[in-house]
């Protein structure tokens, strides 16, 4: 995990250039290079950011542009505009969709990450009999697959009585959220050192203390990690979604986008591009900010 | 991996007097600590996963508690071809999937370990298709795939690669093979930056010895780079098979099982039944016929690959 995170901070530097630590590259001819690594490189990004870019360019071309290959080239929106996502915000419930995302994905990770602090603090410090199997209990709970769950768990929602509402996302997505931020941030409490808990317990401090003011501010990235995570899943979740919300207002965004936004054999295109890039957009942002958390959050649930 | 994490810390040195006390108290402090996480898994993931097992026993519709009705569930689904059908592509598309993921993912971790410029902005754009929601990243595939009016079909077209367009989705193989190929390029970059972590902690000078000792580029990938990367390449692999083979959001936004089910993995086809279908039981129980499956996934890549850890005499 430290090296995900120490790696990912100066590499595109000037001083990175020229440090010799990659390995023997220099040895390498630049014509080699160019077929061994810039080309190939080249073609993953290319492929890799594709359907971004054809996402991006259909959501700002008009209709008679979008399907009409001959008079327009398909590559470059001739005269770009802004219709379809006026018609996205002002004429369809994507802004409510927006908004039930945000509350949902904010609601289960808030509710996630402090179930995990608890979880991960009991199981990696305190240490209390049988740790070691609740530890690797969380672990398997990670590997239960939402595709198996969600019929049993639409009829107890049903039963519970909030079928087709915001809590009924909120208390589902912890079931694949907490064991994520438990394992990782066991791994963060791990590589805290025992001699500052000692202290504070030689200095009288209760277990409540040394958790909030010592192992909580020193788990900072942790905790930034695993939410930032916690954040993308809830806000890329689809199956639970779907199957427990009915009503057109009550949708997040990548159910509503794919069943309100296609009406019979008539898709709107443009629309629904535009939908999907707007309701990629604040996943995209947020890791953008923070891409070495994520990546290290990434990295560190695999490589404990 | 739950072994190392108790290896590590086993030992906490504490005061001696503090520490009788402690361990008095230990039991209780846990599971208070335990609580929420354990209330909210219990109810909402071992409590589902039981019921889940007993909806597959019974004949549950939307709407209609069920009778327990034995084993007619799985016996409709022994004579089922459609289920047969379901099982034999998802283990297809996990299968192809895995291996496509795993060859280019590792391809991609050592063109990426490269001295680059631009490194860092290079590796974050990489990740966007796993950062991006799966269904929207899928929307735009469903754009490019159209019958009609594929990019792909018209860029071959115009390069005088094809006649007519491919009708990506519309026919059994091909929308098989599109279909494997979008999962793979959802896939990648998890292989790749995870592998990429991984790659960068080998040391340089291990590869210079080699080089020195007269080895190929090919031979240290395969005697260095390879052993090196065996472990996390276990673990990487084991939960790109286990994403692989629930896979869902795909397939329901590109074909919905179609052209004929041809393309139904079993989590959509369990979907399918059970929720516009009704038939909750029966959705369960393919459900839960997912579950040997994926067991056995998860033993063969996890144990298969991890051998090569302690037969590499490797520590960690």
């Amino acid at each position: 995990m430290t090296s995900a995170s120490d790696t990912a901070l100066p590499a595109g530097s000037r001083a990175a250039l020229q440090d010799e630590s990659v390995g023997m590259t220099y040895l390498d001819r630049a014509p080699r290079r160019l077929v061994t690594v810039y080309l190939p490189l080249l073609v993953f990004v290319f492929v890799l950011l594709f359907p971004f870019y054809w996402m991006g360019v259909t959501a700002l071309k008009p209709n008679h542009e979008l399907t009409n290959f001959r008079d327009y080239n398909p590559f470059w929106p001739a005269s770009p505009t802004l219709q379809h996502i006026r018609y996205l915000l002002f004429e369809t419930s994507y802004p409510g969709w927006l908004v039930n995302t945000m509350l949902v994905a904010l609601g289960s990770t808030v509710i996630s990450l402090v179930a995990s602090v608890f979880a991960a603090y009991a199981i990696e410090r305190i240490r209390f009999p049988g740790s070691r199997w609740t530890g690797l209990a969380i672990f398997l709970a990670y590997l239960v697959p939402p595709s198996i769950l969600f019929i049993p768990l639409a009829v107890m929602i049903f039963k519970f009585g909030i079928y087709d509402s915001k809590l009924a996302l909120i208390f589902t997505y912890p079931t694949f959220l907490i064991p994520f931020c438990t394992w990782l941030l066991m791994g963060y409490f791990r590589s805290i050192p025992y001699e500052l808990e000692e202290c504070a317990l030689v200095d009288g401090a209760t277990r409540w203390q040394i958790l909030t003011k010592i192992m909580l501010p020193l788990a900072v990235p942790g905790l930034i990690s695993a939410g930032i995570f916690a954040f993308t899943l809830s806000w890329n979740e689809f199956i639970y979604a779907l199957t427990f919300i009915q009503s057109s207002e009550n949708k997040t965004v990548p159910v509503g986008v794919l069943t309100e936004l296609v009406r019979g054999d008539v898709y709107e295109w443009g629309a629904l591009m535009a939908g999907a890039l707007l309701g990629s957009l604040p996943v995209v942002l947020l890791y953008s900010f923070f891409v070495d958390y994520y990546v290290a959050s990434m990295t560190g649930a695999v490589k404990e | 991996m739950a072994g190392t994490a108790v290896a590590q810390g086993s030992a906490p040195p504490l005061a001696p007097a503090g520490k009788a006390s402690l361990m008095q108290s230990r039991g209780m402090l846990g599971l208070l600590f335990m609580l929420p996480a354990a209330l909210f898994l219990l109810v909402f993931l071992t409590y589902p996963l039981g019921l889940g097992v007993w909806l597959g026993f019974t004949d549950t519709r939307i709407g209609r508690a069920g009778q327990y009705i034995g084993l007619e569930n799985y016996e409709l689904l022994w004579d089922d071809s459609i289920f047969w059908l379901s099982v034999g592509n998802t283990i297809l598309y996990t299968v192809a999937a895995s291996i496509l993921k795993f060859a280019l993912g590792l391809w991609l971790a050592l063109l990426l370990n490269e001295r680059l410029p631009f490194k860092a902005l290079i590796r974050a754009v990489v990740l966007l298709p796993w950062v991006v929601p799966t269904v929207l990243s899928a929307i735009a595939f469903w754009w490019i795939y159209d019958a009609q009016f594929s990019v792909i079909s018209w860029s071959l077209m115009k390069l005088g690669l094809i006649s007519t367009p491919i009708n990506f989705l519309g026919d059994q193989y091909t929308a098989r093979a599109t279909l494997i190929l979008t999962n793979v390029w959802r896939g990648i970059p998890f292989v790749a930056i995870t592998l990429l972590a991984g790659l960068q902690t080998i040391s340089p000078s291990l590869h210079e010895a080699a080089t020195l000792d007269g080895a190929t580029s090919w031979q240290r990938f395969r005697f260095i780079t390879l052993p090196m990367l065996s472990p996390l390449i276990a673990v990487v692999m084991t939960f790109s098979v286990l994403f692989t083979f629930t896979d869902f959001q795909l397939i329901y936004v590109l074909t919905r099982g179609g052209p004929l089910n041809a393309t139904h993995l079993m989590a959509t086809l369990s979907f399918q039944r059970a929720i516009p279908g009704g038939q909750l039981g029966e959705g369960a129980a393919i459900a839960v016929a997912m579950i040997p499956f994926l067991l056995a996934a998860i033993l063969f890549s996890y144990f298969g690959l991890q051998r090569r850890r302690w037969q590499q005499g490797g520590a960690d």
